[in-house]
């Protein structure tokens, strides 16, 4: 019983990882109906942003102060990478065939992968120390530990901030009326283009989120570290139901206490070929994923 | 209710070209405030393009005043903010979202919350069916009330002018006249009203003023009385 909570957190703490992650995923498809590749890539370059912004200025002790300035620096050069990638590589073709954006996209993304291999270097970098991972309390013998909850505490109230965005305000209004009727959208005097933008940026602060918590808890850093977590992000997202939002979310934490189960079970090899499988399944069996629906629309 | 001034919109040599085919050849027309205006024609001439390009979402040539200020150039939240909103064919609402959303998204260009709310009561008042789905997601409504929530939408927006593109479309004659009586009370509180129909004689008997569009010209205009018993419109329309 014991060991079932502990893997249950665990799979609970990658699942928010995976939940942050696919949302970004699943925003971008709802609004463009495209797969926005390069959302990995964004990810791991936000990790690098707070590498290189603590070296510059000599972060390295851990502290609140600290902490808060390595996530924030995260979401900045997140929102920007996001903001660009929209507004340099993909904007340019929006009005042409949807196969050319994903070309295009698949293209950003090994930019970023091997670009970051050149600049950066291929080798593992270690994450700075932000905050002090001490063992808070003990719950049926089960440690918490301050990056854990942390991981529950961010990713929970992130969710809660995107839930009021896209649900109670006149730009959350605006996103899910552009990404369902655009030409309708253009009526009530959106401009349909920075409300894309704007959803690109979202979606990239909840990338760059991610990958902090993720550095924190696991401090090894490479170009390559968007690319494993992406594609078990973008499975969530489609697990869930591409497009839409509270999908992602619970296919991130199913596939992510999927895995912890496997490892913590003796399953560990096969964690790796869980997301495969699941994509393949669902793709069989429910093509729209758990939460989505075609669209019915009455005329 | 916001006191409307007596405006009018003068459009002039209006023309609209889909890459060599003219869609619109030079037409000239004028509407008002505290009028029903309405523009005939069959199918394919040009009437839904003329609302479109009057609201600024197709490239056209031409001049389009609103009293005299020009406002061709003005994008179209340009010319939402200057009072002139569209309510476009099949409606275009957004059928995943709650008739609340629908609604407060046609007063997107309003920043300011408490007069939005106001609005919104304003219009609830005005549709009571609406106040009643409030919280339903909007693709669940029934036609008629789809069509309400459209002109209702449009009316967030608090407009001087309402463009209309085919209200009456698929919908049944009681709902239709219900709707029809919104629009002469819309034209009572001062709005003025351009309505593109195929349905001919429902639009002319409520209209002060009407013009007949043919393949992209004006070939007719006159009262809407005047034309419900000119014997061309009644040849080509009404028989």
């Amino acid at each position: 019983m014991q060991e079932f909570l502990q893997h249950t957190l665990n799979g609970l703490s990658t699942g928010s990882i995976y939940a942050l992650v696919a949302l970004g995923y699943t925003m971008v498809y709802g609004i463009l109906q495209m797969i926005n590749f390069a959302h990995s890539e964004i990810y791991m370059l936000g990790a690098f942003a707070v590498y290189y912004v603590a070296r510059f200025f000599g972060l390295n002790t851990p502290s609140t102060l600290n902490f808060i300035i390595g996530l924030l620096s995260a979401i900045v050069a997140c929102g920007l990478v996001g903001f660009a990638v929209e507004r340099f590589a993909y904007k340019p073709l929006r009005k042409t065939d949807k196969l050319n954006v994903l070309i295009t996209a698949i293209g950003v993304s090994i930019l970023f992968q091997f670009g970051g291999q050149i600049i950066f270097g291929a080798d593992p970098k270690s994450f700075p120390d932000l905050i002090e991972n001490t063992e808070l309390f003990n719950f049926l013998e089960i440690p918490f530990n301050v990056v854990d909850l942390l991981i529950y505490g961010v990713t929970f109230a992130s969710l809660i901030a995107l839930t009021y965005l896209v649900n109670y305000t006149q730009r959350g209004r605006a996103m899910r009326a552009v990404s369902t009727k655009p030409d309708a959208a253009k009526l009530m005097g959106i401009n349909n283009d920075s409300i894309i933008s704007f959803t690109f940026v979202v979606g990239s602060v909840l990338a760059g989120i991610g990958a902090f918590l993720v550095a924190t808890k696991y401090p090894k850093i490479d170009p390559m570290m968007g690319a494993r977590i992406g594609m078990g992000a973008f499975v969530a997202a489609v697990f869930g139901g591409i497009g839409n939002l509270p999908g992602a979310v619970l296919g991130g934490y199913l596939l992510g206490l999927g895995e912890c189960y496997l490892i913590g079970y003796g399953a560990s090899t096969f964690r790796e070929a869980l997301s495969f499988f699941i994509l393949i399944l669902i793709l069989l069996v429910k093509p729209n994923g758990l939460l989505g629906k075609t669209a019915k629309e009455k005329i | 209710m916001k006191k409307i001034t007596p405006q009018n919109i003068q459009v002039n040599n209006l023309s609209v070209n889909y890459g060599n085919i003219k869609a619109i050849k030079d037409i000239s027309f004028n509407f008002r405030t505290s009028e029903i205006t309405t523009l005939i024609g069959s199918n394919g001439a040009g009437k839904t393009t003329t609302l479109k390009a009057l609201m600024g979402l197709l490239p056209s040539a031409g001049t389009v005043s609103v009293n005299d200020t020009r406002i061709e150039k003005l994008t179209v939240a340009g010319r939402i903010s200057r009072g002139i909103t569209l309510c476009p064919e099949g409606r275009g609402i957004f059928p995943n979202l709650t008739v609340h959303d629908n609604l407060m998204l046609g007063a997107y260009l309003n920043k300011n919350s408490a007069e939005i709310k106001h609005l919104l009561e304003e219009q609830l008042t005005f549709f009571p069916k609406l106040a009643e789905r409030i919280k339903q997601i909007a693709g669940t409504l029934s036609g008629g009330e789809q069509q309400m929530l459209a002109i209702s939408r449009a009316l967030m927006s608090q407009p001087e002018f309402l463009l209309l593109d085919e209200p009456s479309l698929g919908l049944a004659p009681v709902i239709i006249d219900q709707i029809f009586s919104k629009f002469e009370d819309l034209k009572k509180q001062g709005l003025g009203l351009l309505i593109v129909e195929q349905n001919a004689i429902l639009a002319l008997e409520i209209s002060d003023r009407a013009y007949v569009l043919e393949t992209g010209t004006l070939t007719l205009s006159g009262t809407g009385a005047e034309l419900l018993h000119d014997p061309r419109v009644i040849d080509a329309y009404l028989s």
